[in-house]
């Protein structure tokens, strides 16, 4: 009977496997995602009630509370979160996925001592591996959730000896690993080495700017499955090992896409504290090469006037549309536009906004249709061509200096090349900086027109003036 | 190395293998959707937790599991609702 019950455990776990591997696939592509997200639910589904009729599960009330809380945690905020948070939300979520895995060591290593069993070798260091991973996943999840809320700064914090402290930290972590291995009784080490975990996640984080959010949230992502399966190495459960590695290696994909996308290393994302370093240099050169620069502003009237009577307009979104909530008043002005004849698309960098594919889904929320959504390498060939092209809140991912200024810190980033279309119009709230501080010489070329304002009210006053032609 | 444990790696590595495959040529319009999709999945810890928290009697060990339960069901819960909604708004429209 036992045995049974043990053969039916696994072959659920086989199946909810292929569910989950299913379910990534049709992720992959639009007429099928959302049949992906329910047959990888229905999978952890199976999964979870599997579990529950393991032979060392007693305590069901306890375990049926924490999924209940949970739940009704999970349910609020999924239902709660504006479409424009939705880096947080997932970077929050990945920090709770991390969390849990660094319990689970915790705990199971905590069990087997209150047993007085001896934890054997490879499960010691299993356990330290697991430990390591959840804790920088859980605190550096939360930094990152902290930096997109803006509780904290979203610029760069570093200070000096940064690295040299992540290495001895991460040093210490290696030897305390070793005598812990050695002699697993020592209690203040393992909840010391728990500590160095967390702290790196912090001390990994901080120094990271939001231009290279996206990266980071993917990266994270990554982590969380990976320290699933860590998890899963400590109690010896394939079903865990399995579902972390294809998340690990899923996640680990879309970081590459990211970093290809902004044409750096992941090194140099994590190691590389954009803004601060790069950036001083960046605007100095700037101002030297060029002395006195003007500016040439233009109210909406003027501007409605130029894009209702364009054939072509190129939107390009940036992380200035979401902050401001515009998706929908966008949408509107597209709408106007297309009524009086012009043709309308949306440019989007891959990296625009504070994760893989912000803007798509912020578009998708205002229901504009996917195919008028064109990627980098389809568009910039099209902007000679075209009329306007409308940026609302993007700047780096439109910045020239990434083409011509050797010494930009951007230089060699793909951009969209809007400075090659006719006329160029930026909406911007100021004259600062993007997220990497570094200044913007399309802003003072002869075609481009700035209109300054909230990117929602600026659109909106477009969209009442475009009616008015 | 125990033999179990090397038999862990090679499932690990083969899953390694399969997840990095299956998500090659991915549009960007499903980045996100598709990155907190596999965010729930690895929700998974949750029957991690289960196992952790569900011993006999109640000890540390519970308390840390049920900790994690909770952690890893908003994961789970709260991931693949908000994937859903995300994906509800994908759907082609008539231009």
């Amino acid at each position: 009977m036992n045995e049974m019950i043990t053969s039916g455990i696994e072959v659920s776990y086989l199946v909810a496997t292929i569910l989950f591997f299913l379910g990534l696939k049709y992720l992959g592509s639009p007429a099928t995602a959302r049949k992906g997200n329910a047959i990888a639910a229905a999978g952890m589904l199976l999964a979870i009630v599997a579990t529950l009729f393991y032979q060392q599960v007693f305590n069901y009330s306890l375990i049926l509370a924490g999924i209940v809380v949970g739940s009704a945690i999970g349910v609020i905020g999924a239902y709660r979160v504006a479409m424009t948070s939705m880096p947080q939300m997932v970077g929050l979520l990945n920090g709770l996925g991390g969390g849990a895995s660094t319990l689970i060591a915790v705990g199971e290593f905590w069990r087997l001592m209150d047993a007085g069993l001896l934890p054997s070798m490879d499960n010691r260091i299993t356990t330290v591996l697991s430990i390591l991973i959840g804790g920088i996943t859980l605190t550096g999840s939360l930094v990152a959730f902290a930096k997109l809320q803006e509780l904290i700064s979203g610029s760069p914090i570093t200070f000096a000896f940064q690295q040299a402290l992540n290495f001895l930290l991460f040093g210490g972590f290696v030897v305390g690993s070793v005598l812990l291995v050695l002699d697993p009784s020592n209690i203040p080490l393992f909840l010391g080495l728990t500590g160095i975990s967390l702290l790196l996640g912090v001390l990994l984080v901080i120094p990271i700017g939001g231009a290279d959010m996206p990266v980071v949230i993917s990266l994270l992502n990554s982590f969380s499955g990976i320290a699933a399966s860590a998890a899963g190495f400590v109690l010896m459960n394939n079903m865990l090992i399995v579902a972390g590695a294809l998340v690990g290696a899923s996640g680990i994909i879309l970081t590459q896409i990211m970093c290809k996308g902004m044409n750096r290393t992941l090194t140099s994302v994590i190691f590389g504290a954009f803004g601060s370093s790069g950036g001083g240099s960046g605007a100095g050169g700037h101002k030297s090469s060029n002395g006195e620069q003007v500016i040439r502003s233009i109210d909406p009237e003027e501007c409605a006037m130029m894009l209702g009577y364009a054939r072509s307009v190129v939107i390009v979104p940036g992380y200035g549309m979401a902050v401001a909530q515009a998706q929908h008043a966008v949408r509107e002005l597209a709408d106007q536009l297309t009524r009086l004849g012009v043709e309308v698309k949306y440019a989007i960098h891959p990296v625009a906004g504070r994760m893989p594919g912000h803007m798509n889904v912020l578009l998708a929320e205002a229901n504009v249709p996917y195919p008028q959504l064109y990627d980098m390498d389809d568009v910039n060939p099209q902007f000679p061509e075209t009329d306007v092209a409308l940026v609302i809140g993007a700047n780096d991912v439109v910045n020239p200096a990434a083409r011509s200024d050797k010494n930009s810190p951007i230089y060699g980033m793909p951009i969209l090349e809007v400075d090659r279309a006719k006329h160029t119009i930026v909406i911007k709230r100021g004259m600062s900086a993007g997220f990497a501080g570094v200044e913007n010489e399309l802003f003072f070329q002869d075609k481009t027109m700035m209109l300054f304002g909230n990117a929602k009210e600026m659109v909106n006053k477009l969209v009442s003036e475009v009616k008015q032609l | 190395m125990s033999a179990a444990i090397i038999t862990a790696v090679f499932i690990f590595t083969l899953a390694t293998l399969a997840g990095a495959e299956v998500i090659n040529k991915v549009p960007p319009t499903l980045h996100t959707p598709l990155m907190s999709g596999a965010n729930a999945v690895s929700g998974i810890a949750l029957i991690g937790a289960i196992l952790v928290a569900g011993g006999r009697d109640m000890s540390t060990a519970s308390i840390l599991g049920f900790i994690a339960i909770v952690l890893a069901t908003i994961n789970v819960v709260g991931g693949f609702l908000v994937t859903d909604r995300m994906l509800q708004m994908f759907k082609k429209k008539a231009v």
